[in-house]
């Protein structure tokens, strides 16, 4: 009867697990589109080199919530109830750089152009950072009370173990996205400037994701589960690692342990939530968990054949998309706007 | 008290701004396709080219539309959490489903396969190319059926128990089978085409009239659009017909607030004008006509039609004391005005199919002219007809089960809505300001000349 509970937990972790690791690069290569080059038809290549995949990638984050809805409606409702404030922010967000991408290469002004890479650069930066707001404030626990609602206000989400969580996300996919980008760009002195800013955001992510891991411990009760004590530990070393090979010239290498180390981040903080998915700070019996928080057994065998049906299905055709679009992006790519 | 009336403003404009794009999708989706298909299969050189060039300058003008679709369309999924936590807690087991399968099954295929088209056209073979639309217009229109299966929950529950104090799903195929489905998906999936058609048409005759050089290639448009638009409206008619055939079953109190009809009567006349006085539950004069009303609805001169007052008492003996009725001048205004419009663009589509197959349209150059300015009219309709559906089951935001005063997130400030709603309305007017000046930009500068015939 719970296993239903347990599969669909593992599947919360998978989508967001590749919503982090899809949308991380996307998110990343957004926030250094204005400082990758000086030159319009540069940055249109960078751009190319997530325009065909990006929406793809973003529907990572709404299965996700469609997910949570349907599998865990109460946490669905507290959380985006709680987080209201913040996901408007990230709405406004998610909104411009959606529009950005369609609008910006269809004006040749520079300002035109301008206008929408910020908005691009500013709706990629936003929700990395407020992601890791969010995540840092489930595993601290939040006022919720017996209702499963929360007392607190915006600027109670804020506090430094939290805004410490938001930067990490920010550098570790502005990271992610650099060495993204020195796998799919052609040009040398492209991908030379992806590798020096990776080399910045890298030693950045580094500080604020030892000192969020460090935070963490002090701070919550994550460490108390041996799975995501090893994961985080390990996220942190592999993403460590990964810095280091960049700097031997491995940048494939780079690109690779910066996945492993996303993935490794994610499975990390579920497994120390397990059971839970929201803490409750007020008192730890009102912690919404993978129980008390579900769909009914019914709903959720319905949606488990359907997920074991379409998740599969879905993951060959992105795969594809990935295969048809392998080629480095070179300067003739974007001669050919639609 | 003040945050729920906000949070309904801010619901109806941001999903009113929403299905401005959505019927486009729908119905343009379906029109690029047919247009690519007719490019990958025709034989002669000179017209293959100018249908790939077709099927590009569709496409510009239904990516642009698709983005703003995709980006207003997180909102709303975002809107259930964020401002009805407690529609989302009671409706979770229900609703929750359609939504996630709404994600896995189209928003994944319409994204991905969109992405491989707009960037394939040198990387695919041209019927694999093809393809790629086809799955883009299949995912969209998926996408729309799921929506209104969780929709058609709301105005019609079916397939549930009450479970402590929430509704839970008993059976899925009921969902999915519930009449309600039928109504809304093939009233909204014409709509669509018939939206999408219009805006093919209005563009064609702007073309046509203005840019010589592209003539040829956009009378076939303008004909192919008032063809395709025509169905659609044909489509509309047939299943909002037969949807408000089974409003008198499933939602009676809908279908008598749509027409004022106060008394129960047998046969029910047909209401063209009324002055609805809802202070007083009648109409102060009216102007009817005997026995349509249940003509229509039971295709026989007879038959009983239940009134406001008569549902009124009934629901009271039933849910206990409260306003049941929605708000009778506006849904019936809201209804003349749908009914009325969605007329008057088949009629006029008709002539203009009937024109171009005699070969006489450049004969009509006012009426060409005039296209472009009645394009707010199927948008209009649309949101005449969202209007109707979605205030027509006030005051329950799940008819029979959960009001919508009840639904609203407790923790919610009024100062939080507002900035939230200002926040989305601004923004919401600048996109479009800046999305229309592109399509219109595109529309104005890309010509498609035809090679070796003179225009």
């Amino acid at each position: 009867m719970m296993e239903l509970n347990l599969i669909w937990f593992v599947l919360i972790v998978v989508l967001f697990t590749g919503f982090f690791l899809l949308e991380g690069f996307d998110y990343g290569v957004g926030i250094l589109l204005p400082f990758m080059s000086p030159h319009d038809s540069e940055r249109s290549q960078v751009l190319r080199t997530i325009a065909p995949v990006w929406d793809g990638n973003e529907v990572w984050m709404i299965t996700a919530g469609g997910a949570l809805f349907a599998a865990f409606p109460h946490v669905y409702a507290t959380m985006f109830s709680t987080f209201y404030l913040a996901l408007f922010l990230m709405l406004i967000a998610l909104i411009l750089r959606g529009v950005a991408f369609e609008l910006r290469g269809r004006h040749e002004s520079p300002c035109w152009r301008h206008f929408w890479e910020g908005a691009i650069c500013f709706g990629s930066a936003v929700p990395a950072f407020l992601w890791g707001v969010a995540v840092t404030n489930l595993i601290q626990g939040l006022p919720i009370n017996e209702k499963m609602i929360y007392l607190g206000g915006f600027f109670d989400l804020l506090t430094p173990y939290t805004i410490i969580g938001g930067l990490t996300f920010f550098f570790v996919f502005t990271f992610h996205g650099a060495a993204f980008l020195t796998q799919r760009l052609a040009s040398y002195g492209l991908i030379l400037r992806a590798r020096t800013l990776a080399a910045k955001a890298g030693a950045m992510a580094i500080i604020v994701f030892v000192f969020c891991l460090l935070l963490t411990f002090l701070n919550t009760d994550l460490f108390h589960s041996a799975l995501a004590g090893v994961c985080l530990l390990a996220a942190g070393a592999v993403f460590i690692l990964g810095y280091l090979r960049l700097f031997q010239g491995h940048s494939r290498t780079a690109f690779v342990l910066s996945s492993f180390s996303i993935i490794a981040t994610t499975i990390g903080f579920f497994a120390g939530l397990f059971p839970r998915l929201m803490v409750s700070s007020l008192n730890p019996d009102w912690s919404l968990t993978i129980f008390n928080a579900a769909s009914t057994h019914y709903t959720l065998s319905i949606m488990t054949i359907a997920a074991a049906c379409l998740v599969p299905v879905v993951l060959i055709y992105q795969g594809w998309t990935y295969w048809i679009f392998r080629q480095r992006i070179s300067p003739n790519d974007c001669n050919d706007v639609h | 008290m003040e945050a729920l009336l906000l949070s309904r403003w801010q619901f109806a404009i941001t999903t009113t701004y929403h299905f401005l794009f959505v019927p486009i999708t729908l119905g343009l989706s379906i029109f690029v396709a047919l247009l690519e298909t007719c490019y990958v299969g025709t034989k002669r050189p000179d017209w293959k080219a100018t249908c790939r060039k077709l099927v590009r300058f569709f496409g510009t003008i239904f990516l642009i539309n698709f983005a703003m679709g995709v980006v207003t369309g997180i909102v709303q999924e975002f809107h259930f959490g964020m401002n009805w936590s407690e529609y989302s807690r009671f409706m979770g087991d229900i609703f929750g489903a359609p939504l996630a399968l709404e994600a896995l099954t189209a928003f994944f295929l319409e994204s991905t396969f969109l992405g491989i088209w707009v960037f394939g056209w040198d990387k695919l073979s041209e019927k694999l190319h093809c393809a790629c639309i086809w799955l883009v217009a299949i995912g969209s229109n998926i996408s729309a059926f799921w929506i209104l299966v969780a929709n058609s929950f709301m105005q019609h529950p079916v397939g549930y128990a009450i479970e402590n104090g929430r509704a839970v799903m008993t059976d899925f195929f009921a969902l999915l089978t519930n009449h309600y489905v039928l109504g809304e998906y093939s009233h909204a999936l014409f709509a669509g085409i018939s939206t999408g058609g219009f805006v093919v048409l209005a563009i064609s005759a702007w073309k046509v009239l203005h840019d010589e050089a592209s003539r040829y290639a956009f009378t076939q448009t303008l004909k192919a659009g008032a063809i395709y638009m025509s169905i659609g409206l044909l489509g509309v008619m047939g299943s909002g017909h037969m949807h408000t055939q089974y409003l008198a079953e499933a939602n009676p109190m809908k279908l008598s607030s749509m027409e004022a009809l106060w008394e129960t009567e047998n046969p029910a006349p047909f209401a063209i004008m009324a002055a609805v006085n809802m202070e007083k539950n009648r109409n102060d004069c009216e102007l009817s006509i005997p026995g349509v009303f249940s003509f229509m609805l039971y295709n026989k001169p007879e038959g009983e039609v239940k009134g406001i007052n008569a549902l009124q008492k009934e629901y009271q003996s039933k849910y206990g004391p409260g306003d049941y009725r929605p708000d009778v001048p506006a849904l019936f205004w809201s209804f003349r005005i749908m009914v009325a419009t969605g007329g008057f663009m088949l009629m006029l589509a008709l002539a203009i199919v009937l024109l171009a197959k005699m070969d006489r349209i450049m004969a009509f150059p006012l009426l060409l002219k005039a296209l472009p300015f009645l394009l707010p009219l199927p948008f209009l309709a649309n949101s005449a007809g969202w209007f109707i559906a979605e205030a027509g089951r006030q005051p329950w935001i799940v008819v029979g089960l959960q009001k919508t005063a009840d639904a609203v997130s407790p923790n919610l400030t009024a100062g939080s809505v507002w900035l939230t709603m200002i926040g989305f309305t601004v923004l919401y007017l600048l996109l479009a300001i800046a999305a229309l000046y592109i399509a219109l930009r595109h529309i104005r500068t890309a010509s498609i000349p035809v090679e070796g015939r003179d225009s």
